[in-house]
């Protein structure tokens, strides 16, 4: 028996994960439109490589990544590309995002799908990109791209792995129900991760104890492998990252360090079937599995559902009540957050959609002044003190709060739901966090105009030193050699105090200095004749083609012909004088 | 002179003081003179407080002037794009009262803008580059501007030399991603989980 760590703090909401477990995962029918966020990870947005009205196939890939961080999205279905353009997504903000519509043709046809049996076969590289283009992000909530994290090589090797299977948030079963059902498939994936490392990272499986049927299923799938299966007592927040490597290794990641800093890497266990399904199967992350409950729904299960399936879709789906409705969550009702509108789409991180009535969900009382009770810090799962937070939080004293090591709240939301003075804590807290990234973004965008600023200045001043150089340079040369121009300019900057003779005398000296050279002037007439021949043999061929004109024009032309013709003359005759 | 001076205490007395004093006050003169740290410091500090917007709307060509200017004793409540958080900073860091805002040199605005060149109504002149003093706007002679936008500090200064009015200050919208939540002050309610009022009296029992 692997021994167990026990993480401070910590809260027993009851679970309700019971009444989305009576039926194994359902598959809905197929949705009309599908709506592809093409950001539904971390990092930078994907670029759509598709374009409007193009046929796709189902696996086809619809979004590339632009840019070091990200993921791929595809096809979640067949059909016909009909809109590339800003939908709302399900996200707090409400805020909108770009997106792929896709108008499905019910024929469900697969791009070409690669099995590959002897996976066992293929170099590391070659398994990770497979990963990275079959667009995997972590499926636990917060999207980390998956081949990235696999790739990250820092000073610690890897020697440990952790699958999550925790899934302590109340209500959500999406986890649980893919690991009675698909054990196998989800530790040939743990497999595939473990063929990654030449070491032979020792692999973990972290599960609460509350889970006896998943954990009979994995035990079953994984009794030929060296994958150990770790109980854990169930409580809320288990299954954050940090508090799960506590419970399994009693090792801290230090704060503001990601785990692989200490040689540990933990992926959610939705992952690693993906995984399976990218390398043994050839299908790319098109669906997941999401858990739809609350009693405003008829029907209380999972759901394996194509990434980009409406909300609304699934909520028809299972037979929601609107009338009960009290509330429509994305996500648990720990961390989740409320839907502004039913029509976003379900994306890679969306575990679960909560539908309570209003006898699950009680109205959420009004906020009262904190009383200094102390149960806030006594479940905080970081060991942080949530009031103090509090205080700095209202006060916006960011150093304080930065002192109080605000940034490593996890949002688990412990502190207030003890809270008996109602208090939001949480979402102070992300909103102070909010406040501390754009004073610090503030910070370095002035830091960056100030180079720049300075930057010009210098430039500026370059430019100008080098002007004053080369007007001294210009200055020295005159004054070693003076030519009839500076002898005539020297006068000019202080002409106010000449006398008219000598203005004069000046403008003289001008006209003098402007005088062309006989070379200049041989050339000027030439071409003075040159033009004056082009314009006669105009008005020459004007005049033969108004023969049919009337007398007058006929007489004008002419007149204008023995003009030109004069002229030339008079040019040929100045330029013979110049030659002489 | 000696003989007086030996003569008359008191007289001596002072003119050793007076010489002291002058020769400790120029020493002193001198120090500052050759190691200005102090005024320096003062300013970097000052100007790490500004927002580095370089607008000049302070009478200043620039924040680093105005730091300098500030450090030599001037109203520090000249920088509308700063606004009173820049204010009572300074305030802070220079122990004094914070002042509001002088609307003479114009006034706080909440949105952040960002200059916007309307690219097919550009004629091509370069006035506006020679105007932003952060260099964000590229382009040539007779070819089209454009401005970086992350460069841009929205100063304003590329506007009144444009000769066509093709530059407008558009207000800049944040990323989604870059959401992180109301301000503290609108708080909605928490998402309240799944209890009941008497179950929480309860637990708090």
């Amino acid at each position: 028996m692997n021994r167990v760590w026990d993480t401070p703090g910590g809260i027993h909401p009851p679970a309700n994960k019971r009444q989305s477990l009576t039926l194994p995962i359902g598959y809905p029918k197929l949705p009309e439109r599908l709506v592809v966020p093409l950001i539904q990870h971390i990092g930078e947005h994907c670029i759509a490589c598709v374009t409007i009205g193009q046929q796709v196939l189902k696996g086809e890939l619809i979004g590339v990544v632009d840019g070091a961080l990200g993921t791929s999205v595809h096809a979640p279905s067949s059909g016909i590309v009909s809109a590339i353009e800003a939908r709302p997504v399900g996200h707090q903000s409400g805020s909108l995002a770009p997106c792929i519509e896709i108008l499905t043709d019910g024929l469900e046809r697969w791009v070409s799908r690669p099995k590959t049996r002897d996976y066992r076969q293929l170099a590391p590289s070659q398994l990770l990109e497979r990963i990275a283009q079959s667009g995997i992000c972590g499926l636990g909530g917060a999207g980390f791209p998956t081949a990235t994290k696999l790739t990250f090589n820092g000073a610690v090797p890897i020697s440990t792995i952790i699958i999550n299977a925790t899934e302590c948030e109340p209500y959500v079963t999406a986890d649980e129900s893919l690991m009675r059902e698909r054990a196998d498939e989800i530790i040939a994936g743990i497999g595939i991760i473990a063929l990654l490392y030449d070491n032979t990272p020792r692999l973990v499986i972290g599960i609460e104890e509350t889970k006896p049927e998943a954990c009979a299923a994995l035990l079953a799938a994984s009794h030929a492998s060296a994958i150990e299966i770790v109980q854990i007592p169930s409580k809320y927040p288990s299954g954050g990252e940090r508090q799960l490597i506590y419970t399994l290794t009693g090792k801290e990641v230090p704060s503001g360090r990601i785990p692989a800093s200490i040689g540990i890497l933990c992926i959610n266990v939705a992952t690693t079937y993906a995984i399976k399904r990218a390398i043994i199967d050839g299908e790319p992350l098109i669906s997941r599995v999401v858990t739809v409950t609350g009693k405003a729904c008829g029907t209380q299960r999972n759901y394996q559902t194509l990434i980009g399936t409406p909300v609304q879709h699934l909520l028809d789906h299972s037979g929601l009540d609107d009338s009960r409705l009290s509330k429509l969550i994305m996500g648990g009702p720990m961390i989740g957050f409320d839907l502004p509108y039913a029509s976003v789409p379900v994306v890679k991180t969306s575990y679960c959609i909560l539908a309570p009535d209003a006898s699950e969900l009680a109205p959420t009382a009004p906020e009262r002044a904190c009383i200094r009770c102390g149960f806030c810090a006594e479940v905080c799962p970081v060991s942080l003190l949530p009031q103090q937070l509090l205080w700095h939080a209202k006060t916006a004293d960011h150093q304080r709060l930065e002192e109080h090591n605000l940034f490593d709240c996890i949002e688990c939301g412990a502190c207030a739901y003890v809270c008996p003075s109602h208090i939001p804590l949480v979402q102070y807290y992300r909103a102070s966090k909010g406040e501390i990234d754009a004073a610090r973004a503030d910070k370095a965008n002035a830091r960056q105009a100030r180079q720049r600023f300075e930057f010009h200045q210098l430039r500026l001043a370059r430019l100008e030193r080098e002007k004053n150089q080369r007007r001294k340079a210009r200055r020295a040369a005159a004054g070693s050699n003076p030519s009839p121009s500076s002898r005539i300019k020297a006068p000019k900057a202080s002409i106010m105090r000449l006398s008219s003779a000598d203005i004069i005398a000046a403008a003289q000296g001008r006209t003098t200095e402007k005088k062309p050279t006989a070379e200049q002037t041989l050339n000027k007439l030439r071409r003075n004749v040159s033009t004056l021949q082009m314009r006669l043999e105009h008005a020459e061929r004007r005049l033969a083609a108004a023969a049919g004109e009337t007398a007058d024009k006929q007489n004008s032309l002419r007149a204008t012909a023995e003009d030109a013709r004069q002229k030339l003359h008079r040019g040929e005759q100045r330029l013979t004088e110049q030659y002489h | 002179m000696d003989a007086a001076l030996s003569a008359n205490a008191y007289l001596s007395t002072l003119v050793a003081s007076l010489g002291l004093a002058l020769v400790f006050g120029g020493l002193v003169r001198l120090a500052s003179m050759l190691f200005p740290v102090e005024r320096d410091r003062r300013i970097l500090e000052i100007d790490d407080l500004l927002p580095q917007t370089q607008c000049g709307q302070c009478g200043h060509p620039g924040c680093r002037p105005y730091a300098e200017a500030i450090a030599d004793g001037q109203a520090i409540n000249r920088c509308p794009p700063g606004g009173q958080a820049t204010i009572d900073a300074l305030a802070l860091l220079l122990k004094v009262t914070a002042p509001n805002l002088d609307p003479e040199h114009g006034l706080e605005s909440s949105h952040i803008r960002v200059a916007f060149i309307r690219e097919d109504e550009c004629i091509g002149c370069t006035k506006c580059i020679l105007a932003c003093p952060v260099d964000a706007i590229v382009g040539a002679a007779k070819l089209m501007h454009t401005v970086i936008v992350d460069e841009c500090t929205g100063c304003d200064l590329c506007v009144e030399p444009c000769p066509v009015d093709c530059i407008d200050m558009v207000p800049l919208a944040r990323p989604s991603h870059d959401w992180r939540g109301p301000p503290a002050a609108l708080l909605a309610q928490l998402i309240g989980s799944d209890r009941d009022p008497v179950q929480r009296q309860q637990e708090v029992l």
